[in-house]
């Protein structure tokens, strides 16, 4: 007989510097939350969040306002948009937080806010916010188009020193939790995130959007997107940027002078995007991108699928495993030279696509070989044939459609294995330097592994092997 | 030059293409979907060896003039092989993906969306050479193998014609085939393609002795691609009947909008790809039943594995072990065919099973046992060495044992696909262009 043990649910219970929300997927500041009804949706759908489009003097935007790379058929794997803060007057947006708290008070709203760089209009500006029920705030020094150009968003975020002098006037009235969200347009995203705590934010956010120019139009020439036959640099996101978001959270999530509690932004669309993000310390994320191309909806799998995993791993709640990933980030120079990986293809699993043996021979080290049939010249220096020997040679032979009576297949050189044997790659393991690229480009799930080789050495880091050799270096030197 | 041809609207109604083309954007979904193998097993299996991933890629990249030049660099008539070629046990046959997650790309129709937007498009194709060579090729056929290498040799610069005895050019493309797969327009367009690079065509049969002579003298190299010769005869009582029509001649016939009416019974004899594109096509000209005769069983048969699955699909009732002993006749009418069913004995020799006769009321009978190889044509070129009534080659270069003739085609290799024939052709074309430069390097 089986145990059933009945589990509760793992909580999904958040808290960024003191904003409490039932989850942690907030909706970031942009089209998404741009006003109250949206809002009211988002939530019914099951978001814990939102982060309000920012709000401050109305602007007036462009049309168009967005473009996007797509990649391989697939669309939108970045999006670019040139759209400015909120264009509604601010009394609408904080009349509308009124009336989305009333109804949804265990819900976090976020007031994102943007004003001009004068103490009395953010004080103004919090307080109304405050009043009007926001959770929290959110300052937004880090919208990199049009508002920089009027000495607001990257503008303050791309100077420490007004970014820390804005946060501590808004400080100063503050009563909720004060967020910065950080522009990566720098050279060093810590640099303004320890302004900020200077300042005394209480959390911040990142990343927010890269400075990008998608592309153009080749037949217009016009960049995108288009505004009346001229463009503009706008901000990128979607998942093409998650990996630059992933490496500025851990920068700010390590650096003792940057870490607040973080809420994660950057190309998050999946539960997975978003553990990644909880591993690397933040406490919250927010999504945008993946909203605008699917839906609210998309917010069940980001909560169902945390859940099972947290549940297949034994989380109870996300803070058990929040930054678990942090001490495994380190520098290069701590990284153990003694480890030695092997690539290993599993002759059951290959399709014969030979993905891994071109990428090989061109993008890295020429040890994967096509010879288990022809033979490999074995010996201490071993001589193959170059990729285009081995197309040459089949396009020079002679080929004929097989006629069922006739042509019953000469499987002499098949091999055991679904793929002819001719098709399968060989690893030259002495040759093989551990790169992962065959693994890479290899599309069959668990076909090509790499597998650890015991050198029989300890571990030893290349600023082990330096002061060891300069060591060396000296007693050598001692000894003349 | 030959004559302008207008399809018949009615064929054209009744016989919707199997394949449909793509929609732009569904062809690019499907080229995006190509894994890009390194040398591809798919190119290995095309028999012009096209390079799959590479013009897939184009597809995919918006380069769909790039895609088309990859493809007529290797197979010339790259779009009527798009249509007809078996892709199930070619390229598509040999497809990773079948390993992957099961389906295979849509190459064949990938291929014809790069070669539909080029002949749309009007676009040309760049020749191998910039140099006017003066030697002249004879090609005598107009069918793939023949124009395989009359365009080849063209766009090296040689002086091609082509001659052909049937007032429409292409051969069995524009004659032989289901018009749901290549429609005879689509042949014709590929042939005038083909004129339009320089290649000379002209309507005379060459068949006698005196005819070879008149070429020998005119003409530096000849080219082979005759192809096969008439059907098989069923040679039983009462086949001289007007409604005993052969497959092909059938088929020719209404693909250039004759003999619409089939009646309502329909019976073919022969379980060849030729027999089921046959009994397909009566099905589709108003046939209620159509009957496939075949002497042995079903796993013996010599169609494809999904022509065969086709016809089940068009409805097309397979009799086994039965073969036709007599045709009957109402006054002028054919009224049924008399079948009786065989047994292979150990000898496997097939033996009349007694009293075991029956009747298919016929209206219309198909013979489609096979082609009889062109002997009387083939045996009038000097030393030309003929096996089973095949002309023997070298297979790398398409040479004959007279060393002034190359042959291709089903002449050569019994009947095959069409792309085999291309195959040759183009071989044949690097073999004759091979032979021309040794004796230009040797006189000058």
């Amino acid at each position: 007989m089986a145990d059933f043990v009945i589990h509760a649910p793992p909580s999904l219970a958040a808290n960024t510097a003191g904003i409490h929300s039932p989850n942690p997927f907030w909706l970031a500041s942009a089209p998404p939350t741009n006003c109250g009804e949206q809002v009211m949706r988002a939530f019914d759908a099951g978001w814990g969040g939102a982060v309000w489009k920012t709000i401050g003097e109305p602007i007036v935007n462009v049309s168009s306002r967005y473009s996007s790379i797509d990649w391989n058929g697939q669309r939108m794997m970045g999006l670019n948009n040139i759209e400015l803060i909120s264009d509604r007057p601010i009394e609408v947006n904080l009349r509308e937080i009124a009336e989305v708290k009333k109804l949804y008070p265990k819900h976090a709203v976020i007031a994102s806010l943007m004003v001009e760089s004068k103490r009395e209009s953010w004080h103004t500006i919090v307080k109304q916010s405050e009043d009007a029920g926001a959770d929290g705030l959110e300052l937004n020094f880090g919208c990199p188009h049009g508002m920089s150009e009027r000495g607001m968003g990257s503008a303050v975020g791309q100077v420490p020193e007004y970014a820390e002098m804005i946060t501590s006037w808004v400080k100063e009235v503050a009563r909720t939790p004060v967020l910065v969200k950080l522009t990566p347009n720098i050279s060093d995203i810590r640099a303004v995130a320890r302004a900020a705590k200077r300042g005394g934010a209480d959390g911040l956010s990142a990343i927010n959007t890269i400075n990008s120019i998608t592309g153009i139009d080749l037949d217009t020439f016009v960049p995108r997107p288009n505004v009346d036959g001229a463009s503009s640099h706008g901000g990128y996101c979607g998942p093409a940027v998650k990996p630059i978001a992933l490496n500025m959270v851990q920068q700010v999530m390590s650096d003792l002078g940057s870490a607040l509690p973080l809420s994660g932004i950057g190309g998050i669309a999946t539960w997975r995007d978003a553990a990644e993000f909880f591993l690397l310390g933040c406490t919250s994320v927010q999504v945008c991108t993946a909203a605008m191309h699917f839906g609210y909806r998309i917010v069940e799998d980001l909560i169902d699928g945390l859940e099972n995993w947290m549940r297949e791993k034994g989380f109870s709640s996300l803070e058990e495993f929040r930054g678990l990933s942090l001490p495994r980030v380190t520098e290069w120079k701590h990284l153990n030279l003694n480890y030695k990986i092997v690539a290993r293809i599993h002759e059951d699993k290959c399709i014969g696509c030979d993905l891994c043996y071109t990428a090989c021979w061109d993008g890295a080290h020429q040890c994967i070989h096509l010879d288990r049939v022809s033979g490999p010249v074995d010996g201490h220096v071993e001589v193959h044939a170059k990729p285009a020997q081995i197309e040459a040679a089949n396009r020079a032979a002679i080929t004929v459609t097989p006629i069922p009576k006739l042509d019953r297949g000469n499987a002499s050189d098949h091999g055991p294995y679904a793929t002819p044997l001719a098709r399968i790659p060989r690893v030259d393991e002495t040759e093989c330097v551990g790169c992962n690229l065959c693994s890479l480009v290899c599309p069959v799930e668990g076909c090509i592994t790499m597998e650890q080789i015991d050198l029989g050495l300890p571990p030893q880091s290349w600023e082990q092997r330096a002061a060891a050799q300069a060591t060396v270096a000296v007693t050598n030197a001692g000894g003349d | 030059m030959h004559e302008a041809f207008h399809p018949n609207p009615e064929i054209a109604r009744r016989f919707e293409e199997l394949h449909p083309a793509f929609a732009p954007q569904a062809a690019v979904v499907e080229a995006n979907r190509c894994l890009n193998c390194f040398d591809a097993p798919c190119t290995a299996a095309c028999p012009t060896h096209i390079d799959v991933p590479r013009f897939i890629k184009k597809i995919a990249s918006g380069n769909l003039r790039g895609s088309a030049a990859t493809i007529l660099d290797a197979n010339i008539l790259g779009a009527s092989c798009s249509r007809v070629c078996p892709v199930a046990v070619l390229c598509e046959g040999a497809c990773v993906m079948h390993r992957y997650n099961e389906q295979p790309i849509e190459i064949g129709r990938l291929q014809r969306h790069a070669m539909e937007d080029f002949y749309k498009s009007g676009a040309t194709l760049a020749r191998k050479s910039s140099e006017e060579r003066i030697e002249k090729i004879a090609c005598i056929g107009a069918g793939p193998a023949s124009l395989a290498c009359a365009a080849e040799l063209r766009l090296r610069g040689f002086q091609v014609t082509v001659f052909d005895r049937q007032p429409l050019p292409g051969g069995l493309n524009t004659y032989g085939v289901a018009e749901y797969k290549l429609r005879a327009v689509d042949s014709v367009r590929e042939v005038e393609f083909i004129g339009s690079l320089g290649v000379v065509f002209e309507v005379r049969e060459i068949g006698t002795a005196g005819d070879i002579a008149l070429l020998e003298r005119e003409f530096d190299m000849i080219f082979i691609g005759v192809g096969l010769g008439a059907m098989r005869r069923l040679g039983i009582p009462g086949d001289d009947h007007p409604a005993v029509v052969d497959a092909l001649k059938f088929i020719a016939s209404y693909k250039t909008g004759e003999a619409i009416s089939v009646g309502s019974k329909v019976v073919v004899v022969g379980a060849g790809n030729t027999a089921i594109d046959a009994a397909n096509a009566a099905k589709r000209l108003g046939a209620d039943e159509v009957h496939i005769l075949y002497r042995r069983d079903e796993e013996s048969i010599s169609a494809f594995g999904f022509e065969y699955d086709h016809a089940k699909q068009e409805g097309v009732r397979f009799h086994w072990r039965t073969v036709p002993i007599a045709v009957h006749r109402e006054g002028q009418k054919l009224s049924s065919v008399e079948c009786a069913v065989v047994d292979a004995g150990v000898d496997g020799e097939l033996r009349v099973i007694s009293d075991s006769s029956f009747h298919l009321q016929c209206d219309l009978l198909i013979p489609a046992i096979g082609q009889s190889a062109l002997l009387e044509t083939l045996s009038q070129f000097r030393d030309l060495q003929l096996e089973s009534g095949r002309v023997v080659i070298d297979r790398a270069t398409g040479q004959t044992t007279n060393p002034k003739y190359f042959a291709g085609g089903d002449c050569v290799n019994g009947g095959r696909e069409v792309v085999d024939a291309v195959a040759d052709g183009k071989r044949a074309a690097l073999g004759i262009a091979a032979v021309l430069a040794s004796v230009e390097a040797m006189y000058g």
